[in-house]
């Protein structure tokens, strides 16, 4: 029973990505474009619920709704991009449209395919998983972690360097 | 529940991200598109966490290093735009032609 209601839940979520995820890359509006995103990364946060990883689905919602996107909308407010509806499509719209529609009619034949019969059981885990994944990071994956927060510097300091005016530059 | 719904799903997002970077001319815009195929990557990542169980735990650590990374790369992309800005007064990477041959 409770199988029919998580049935319900992840199909409302894949609609729901599906036509936000169709508007990111179709709307002629770039705010719009950037919320639309949010509206998808909700949802994968919902799909991380769904599936317990709780902590990921609120890194999820803290790091890209919380600070990519609103990266992104400075990004276009810095680039003066148009706000209103403009053109920001390429010529090749149905080259692209016929790439993708290949890919994902490929990718999901074989991932169904390959993982049929597969079930993911919901009654084997209880609770939350938050305090194993904090174990395995700070004890088998505490290398990787600590050179994701070494690049994760590098990249604050190169966004900087490269985004920074010249010293000749300003004096002009 | 199957995990193949998981998996087309995360197939979805992946082909529409596919061509929103063939079809945009905007340079934020394909980095939107490229965030919508990491995230694929990281719904798959959290399925296959999921229908592992207990041993599927790297998964899910998995998906926290992508949305570091994911982060660092919107940095270093956006900084790189702004400067494309400043310099050429456009974004259109089709005409962002300087280093073709």
């Amino acid at each position: 029973m409770a199988d029919t209601y998580l049935q319900i839940i992840f199909w409302a979520l894949f609609v729901m990505m599906g036509i936000a995820g169709i508007r990111v890359v179709t709307t002629r509006n770039v705010v719009h474009a950037a919320l639309y995103l949010v509206a998808t990364l909700l949802g994968a946060a919902s799909i991380y619920v769904l599936l317990y990883a709780e902590f990921v689905a609120w890194v999820q919602v803290l790091v890209y709704v919380g600070a990519v996107v609103v990266l992104m909308l400075f990004g276009l407010m810095l680039t003066k991009a148009p706000i209103g509806s403009a053109n920001f499509d390429n010529n090749q719209r149905l080259v692209a449209a016929i790439c993708a529609g290949l890919l994902f009619a490929v990718s999901s034949f074989i991932m169904v395919r390959a993982f049929e019969g597969q079930e993911i059981d919901f009654t084997s885990t209880e609770g939350t998983t938050v305090q194993s994944v904090g174990e395995a990071i700070f004890s088998i994956y505490v290398l990787p972690f600590e050179i994701v927060s070494l690049l994760l510097l590098a990249a604050l300091v190169g966004a900087v360097v490269i985004s920074r005016r010249d010293e000749a530059e300003v004096e002009d | 529940m199957p995990v193949a719904y998981f998996l087309v799903l995360s197939a979805l997002l992946f082909s529409i991200g596919v061509y929103g970077v063939l079809a945009r001319q905007h340079a934020v815009l394909v980095l939107l598109s490229i965030e919508l195929m990491l995230n694929a990557a990281n719904i798959n990542l959290i399925a296959f966490s999921a229908m592992l169980g207990d041993a599927g735990l790297p998964g899910q650590v998995f998906a926290l290093f992508v949305i570091a990374v994911a982060a660092a790369e919107v940095g270093v992309g956006l900084a790189i735009v702004i400067l494309i800005y400043r310099n050429r007064r456009t974004v259109d990477i089709d005409e962002m032609s300087l280093m073709k041959w």
